[in-house]
C-alpha cells in the first residue's frame, strides 16, 4: 500500500511482515525509530508468535540473535556506529558460525569526534566480516531489501546487513509502497535452517577449529559470497516479478550508455547524483552513474563490465580509510585493474559526518574530474583555510591540544570563511 | 563419585564411611536407598559430557560440568540445549572436528553465553516448545568479560540456568587473574614477587551476592567436593523457570599448583576453612547455608596450593596469611557458616 | 516543527503528489532552534540535500531572527509565513518582507489560536492552515486531512479549527494585498 511514511517506519513495518520470531532492541541513534517501530508492532498484536527482548547492549542484541537463530528462529536485530564497533565481535561470529540473521545500520559516522550524522564508516568496519552488506538507495528500496535480506540470508545461512542512511532516510518521510501480508508471504518462505540446536538431533556449533581446517572453513565462507553474486541478482529478479519493481541487485546503472564520466557511489547520495547527471547531461555532457548496491559481495566482474569504455570514473564514497583513502574507490581499483585502456579513477570522499553533499559541490567535483584531475583522495567541500591553520599550529606548538576542539574554537571566532 | 573413590587414602576411608553414615553422601551410593543416589550412580545418566575430552588429569571444572549437566539432563528429560563460553570447558570439549557433547551445544563467544542463552529460551518460547536452556562458562567468562549480559539476562529473568565453574582464574589462557582469583594467589599476571607478591586485597567480587541482588528465583554455590549437594542443586534449579545461577567451587590442578589427587580435598578445604561460603538463595533471601563440619584453618588450605607457596617462604609469618583468614572469619560470622551445638551438620 | 513538515508532506500526498519531509537531523532538545525541510513535486523527489534555498519559508518561532539567519537563501520571489501576533515592523523584518512580491509574506498569530482552539502553545496546524492559503500549494482540504491522519479525535479536530481560523487570516490578508 501506497503510504506517506518515514523511512524507519516503513522499515520497521517490511521487517514486521517477514514475520521475524525473535528481535533484539538497543537503541542508539539513528536506528531508534525502526525498533521502536517493531516494539509497538508487537506490542499492540500486529506482529504475533515474536519475542521482542530489550538487551543491556548491541553486543548482548547480536549475540540474543546468534542464540535465537542457533535455535531454529528467524532473528532480527539494528544497530548504527558505535554500537556496530561494540557488537564487532559477534557480527565476525554470526557470520562465521553460519546464522541467517538480518541487521539493519542506520549508517552513521564513528567517533572521537563522537558524532550522530550519516556516513559510511560503520558499515565499512565491518566490511571484511562475512556479511552480505546492501546499501539502500531510497526508502523504498530500504524496505524491499529487508524483504530481500531475509530469503538471502536463509538460502545461504549468511547474515545480511542492510545499510540505510541514518537521518538522511531513516528520518525523511516520503511516498513509500509497504507490501501486504500476503504478497511477502508469498514470496519470503519460513526459516528452514541447515543448522538447528536440537535435544532430538544434538549436534555441537561453534567448535574451536585449527590449522588443518580452518582456511577451508573460510573458503567456503568466500565461496558463499561468490554464491550470493549470483543469488542476488536473481531474487532483485523474482522479486520485481513479484513486486513490480526494481530494487536490489548487484549495482544499477543509469544513464551510463555513451558515457565519458561514470560516478560510482552508494546509498542516498545517488539520488542527488542522478539529478546532478541530468543537469549535466542537459548541457552536454556524457556522464552516468553506477550505484553499487551490494557492497559484500562486491561485484567486481560485472562492474568491471559497466565500467569499461568510459574515460573517468570519479567514485563518491562517505568513508574513509585513512591513511589509505576511500575503500570504495579501492575496491572500484580492483575492478578496473585488468581492463586495457582502463578508465582514469578519481576518488573522493565526501559527507563524511553528516556534511550535506550538495548539487553544486558534485557538479564541481565530476567537471574536475575530467578538466583537471587529482592525485590521491579528494575531500569534497574540505575547509582547507582551517585545517591549514590547524596544521601550522601543531608544527608550532608541542602542546596543541585536542584537534576537533581547536577546529571547532577557530569556526566559531572565524567563521566558516571557505 | 569415582575420582573421588580413587582418591581416599586407605587412612582417610574409615572416616568417610563415617561421613556419608551421618547423611552428608560425600563418598558414594552404597548405603544410601536407590531413590537417594546421586545421577551419576543411575545407568541411565546421560553422560552429556562423554570421556575422550582433553582435560588435564584431576580437572574440577570436567568433573563439575558432568555432574551439573547430567543432573540437569535428568532433569529435563533430556529436553536441553547448553550454551557454552570460550574457556577451558568449551576447548577440550570440542577438539575439531569432535566433541563430548551428547546434547545440543553451542559456543559463540567468551563475553555472551548469558545472552546467547537468552536467544534461545526466546527461540524456545516462541516456537512453544518445552526445551530448557544451560548457559555455562568459567569464572573469567562470567565474573568478568560475561558479567554484562549476565545481569541483563538477570535482569530480565530469562528462563536460563547459568553455571559458572569457578576455578579462580582465566586457566585456559594459562592461568592469568581474573577478578575471582583470591587475594595474594600467584597468577601468571600476579607473580610472587616484590613488596606485595602475588593477587591484591582488593574489595573481592560475589558474584552469587551479585546475583541475588537481581532477585532472582535461584541462587546457588556449590562445590565439587560434596557432588550430591550439586546435583540436588541443579535439579532444584531447573524445577524453577526464570533467571538461575549456580557457582561451582572447581580447583585446578595446573592453575593452582596443586596434585591432580587433590582436587576433591582442595575443594572441601575451601568450603572448610571459610574461604567458599555454600549457600541457596530464592528471591533475594539466602534460604539455606551448608554448615561447616568443622572449622579448619586457612593455612591447611592454603598450604596445599603452589600459587599461595610465596606466603610459607619466609622465617616468619606472612601477615597476608592472617587478612585471608579473616576473610574466611568474615564469611563465616557473615552466612553463620559454623553450626551451634545443637544444629546438626 | 518536524510534525509541520510531515503533515505538509502528508497533504501533498494526498493530492497525488510527491513529498519528501526530513528534520534538520540534530540532536536536539525541546526549546532548542529546529530545522524542517519539505519538498513537493510532481515526479519522484531523488534529491536529499538539505534545503538552502527554499521556495517558502516558515517561521514558527520569531524570536529565532536574532540567533539565526533564517532568510538566508530565501527565493527573491519565494513565500514567508511568520508565527506572530506583532507586525514585521515591530520584528524588524519589514524591509525583508518588502522585498518579496505582494502578498508573499504573511503574518499569523498560530500559537494564539492554537491556544484559542487546542489550550497548548502547538502552532503546526494552524501554520499549516495558513500555508494552504499562502499560493494556494496545497488545498486547505488536504491539509485538514493531514493534521486529522495526524491526529486524531477531538485533538485533531481542535487543529484543524486553529488551521481552518488561520487560512481564513491569511486569506484576508491576501484579499487586501490584492486589493492594493
Amino acid at each position: 500500500m501506497l503510504k506517506q511514511i518515514e523511512g524507519s517506519k516503513a522499515m520497521a513495518e517490511a521487517i514486521a511482515l517477514c514475520r521475524p520470531e525473535v528481535i533484539c532492541a538497543y537503541p542508539i541513534t539513528p536506528q531508534t525509530h525502526i525498533v521502536e517501530g517493531l516494539g509497538e508492532l508487537v506490542k499492540d498484536g500486529h506482529l504475533t508468535d515474536c519475542e521482542y527482548i530489550n538487551v543491556e547492549s548491541e553486543f548482548a542484541a547480536l549475540s540474543v540473535a546468534i542464540g535465537a537463530s542457533a535455535a531454529g528462529a528467524r532473528a532480527y536485530t539494528a544497530t548504527a556506529s558505535q554500537g556496530l564497533l561494540y557488537m564487532a565481535e559477534a557480527v565476525y561470529n554470526a557470520s562465521g558460525l553460519g546464522l541467517p540473521i538480518v541487521m539493519t545500520l542506520g549508517n552513521r559516522a564513528i567517533g572521537a569526534p563522537i558524532n550522530i550524522w550519516n556516513d559510511h564508516s560503520d558499515a565499512m568496519s565491518m566490511r571484511d566480516a562475512g556479511w552480505i552488506q546492501l546499501f539502500a538507495e531510497t526508502n523504498q528500496e530500504a524496505v524491499d531489501l529487508h524483504i530481500q535480506a531475509f530469503k538471502l540470508a536463509e538460502e545461504l545461512s549468511m547474515p545480511v546487513m542492510v545499510c540505510v542512511d541514518g537521518f538522511i532516510l531513516t528520518h525523511a518521510m516520503e511516498r513509500i509502497d509497504v507490501p501486504e501480508q500476503p504478497q511477502v508471504d508469498a514470496w519470503l518462505p519460513p526459516y528452514d535452517p541447515v543448522q538447528v540446536l536440537d535435544p532430538a538431533e544434538p549436534i555441537s556449533i561453534g567448535a574451536m577449529v585449527g590449522p588443518e581446517a580452518f582456511t577451508e572453513v573460510r573458503f567456503l565462507q568466500h565461496y558463499k559470497q561468490t554464491q550470493a553474486l549470483r543469488l542476488i541478482t536473481d531474487y532483485a529478479r523474482d522479486f520485481e516479478k513479484a513486486f513490480g519493481r526494481e530494487s536490489g541487485g548487484l549495482l544499477r546503472a543509469y544513464r551510463v550508455d555513451d558515457a565519458d564520466v561514470l560516478v560510482v557511489a552508494m546509498g542516498s547520495v545517488c539520488g542527488t547524483i542522478k539529478d546532478v547527471i541530468d543537469e549535466m547531461r542537459d548541457e552536454g555532457i556524457a556522464i552516468g552513474l553506477v550505484t553499487i548496491v551490494s557492497y559484500r559481495p562486491f561485484p567486481t566482474d560485472e562492474l568491471r563490465k559497466m565500467l569499461a569504455g568510459a574515460q573517468d570514473v570519479v567514485v563518491v564514497e562517505k568513508s574513509i580509510a585513512v591513511g589509505v583513502g576511500g575503500p570504495l574507490a579501492n575496491n572500484v581499483d580492483m575492478a578496473l585493474r585488468n581492463l586495457p585502456d582502463a578508465p582514469r579513477l578519481h576518488s573522493a570522499v565526501a559527507g563524511l559526518g553528516g556534511r550535506p553533499i550538495t548539487k553544486p559541490s558534485l557538479h564541481r567535483l565530476f567537471r574536475q574530474a575530467s578538466v583537471q584531475p587529482w592525485e590521491g583522495t579528494h575531500f569534497l567541500d574540505l575547509n582547507e583555510r582551517i585545517v591549514g591553520r590547524e596544521i601550522h599550529t601543531t608544527r608550532k606548538k608541542r602542546r596543541s591540544g585536542p584537534t576537533a576542539e581547536n577546529l571547532l574554537r577557530r569556526l566559531a571566532t572565524e567563521g566558516d570563511a571557505r | 563419585m569415582s575420582e573421588a573413590r580413587e582418591t581416599l587414602a586407605p587412612g582417610e576411608a574409615v572416616q568417610r564411611l563415617k561421613f556419608y553414615q551421618k547423611g552428608t553422601f560425600t563418598v558414594g551410593n552404597r548405603l544410601v536407598g536407590e531413590d537417594e543416589r546421586s545421577v551419576q550412580a543411575s545407568q541411565d545418566r546421560s553422560n552429556a559430557l562423554t570421556c575422550g575430552h582433553r582435560a588435564c588429569q584431576g580437572c574440577g571444572e570436567a568433573l563439575g560440568a558432568r555432574y551439573a549437566i547430567d543432573a540437569a539432563m535428568r532433569a529435563t528429560g533430556k529436553d536441553m540445549i547448553a550454551v557454552n563460553a570460550t574457556g577451558c570447558l568449551e576447548v577440550f570439549t570440542t577438539p575439531y572436528p569432535e566433541t563430548s557433547w551428547q546434547l545440543p551445544w553451542v559456543h559463540s563467544l567468551f563475553g555472551n553465553a548469558a545472552a546467547v542463552a537468552t536467544g534461545v529460551a526466546a527461540a524456545m518460547r516462541v516456537k512453544n516448545k518445552r526445551t530448557r536452556v544451560v548457559a555455562q562458562g568459567g569464572d573469567g567468562g562470567t565474573t568478568d568479560i560475561g558479567f554484562q549480559c549476565l545481569s541483563g539476562m538477570f535482569e530480565r529473568n530469562d528462563d536460563v540456568l547459568y553455571i559458572c565453574y569457578d576455578n579462580e582464574g582465566y586457566m585456559n589462557t594459562g592461568v592469568q587473574r581474573s577478578s575471582a582469583t583470591p587475594p595474594a594467589a600467584r597468577t601468571a599476571t600476579t607473580p610472587a614477587v616484590g613488596d606485595e607478591p602475588g593477587n591484591v586485597f582488593g574489595t573481592g567480587k560475589s558474584v552469587p551476592k551479585i546475583a541475588v541482588a537481581h532477585n532472582i528465583p535461584y541462587v546457588a554455590t556449590a562445590t565439587v567436593a560434596d557432588l550430591h549437594d550439586l546435583e540436588r542443586k541443579v535439579t532444584k534449579a531447573m524445577s524453577v523457570h526464570g533467571a538461575r545461577y549456580i557457582q561451582i567451587n572447581v580447583p585446578c590442578p595446573l592453575g593452582w599448583g596443586a596434585a591432580s589427587h587433590d582436587t576433591i580435598h582442595l575443594a572441601r578445604l575451601a568450603v572448610e576453612c571459610g574461604l567458599y561460603p555454600i549457600f541457596e538463595a530464592e528471591h533475594g533471601r539466602i534460604t539455606h547455608v551448608r554448615k561447616i563440619r568443622k572449622q579448619v584453618p586457612v593455612t591447611d588450605y592454603l598450604k596445599r596450593q603452589r600459587r599461595f607457596a610465596h606466603l610459607f617462604k619466609g622465617d616468619r609469618p606472612d601477615p597476608r596469611v592472617a587478612r585471608l583468614q579473616a576473610m574466611c572469619d568474615a564469611n563465616i560470622a557473615d552466612y553463620g557458616l559454623v553450626a551451634g551445638a545443637d544444629e546438626e551438620v | 516543527m518536524v510534525t509541520a513538515a510531515e503533515m505538509l508532506s502528508v497533504a501533498a500526498f494526498l493530492e497525488g503528489r510527491h513529498a519528501q519531509a526530513f528534520p534538520s537531523f540534530g540532536s536536539e532538545r525541546t526549546g532548542a532552534p529546529v530545522v524542517a525541510f519539505c519538498r513537493i513535486a510532481d515526479r519522484e523527489i531523488r534529491l536529499r540535500e538539505p534545503i538552502l534555498e527554499p521556495d517558502c519559508l516558515i517561521v514558527q518561532d520569531p524570536t529565532l531572527f536574532k540567533a539565526v539567519d533564517v532568510f538566508a537563501g530565501l527565493k527573491s520571489d519565494g513565500y514567508l509565513l511568520v508565527n506572530t501576533n506583532r507586525s514585521f515592523v515591530d520584528l524588524h523584518i519589514d524591509q525583508i518582507a518588502r522585498r518579496l512580491p505582494a502578498g508573499h509574506a504573511v503574518a499569523v498569530p498560530a500559537t494564539e489560536l492554537a491556544l484559542k482552539h487546542v489550550g497548548r502553545p502547538v502552532p503546526n496546524a494552524a501554520l499549516l492552515g495558513a500555508f494552504a492559503a499562502l499560493g494556494e500549494l496545497v488545498h486547505f482540504a488536504s491539509v485538514q486531512q493531514a493534521i486529522e491522519k495526524t491526529f486524531p479525535g477531538k485533538i485533531g479536530a481542535a487543529n484543524v479549527a486553529a488551521a481552518s481560523e488561520a487560512y481564513e487570516i491569511v486569506m484576508a490578508q491576501e484579499r487586501a494585498a490584492a486589493a492594493v
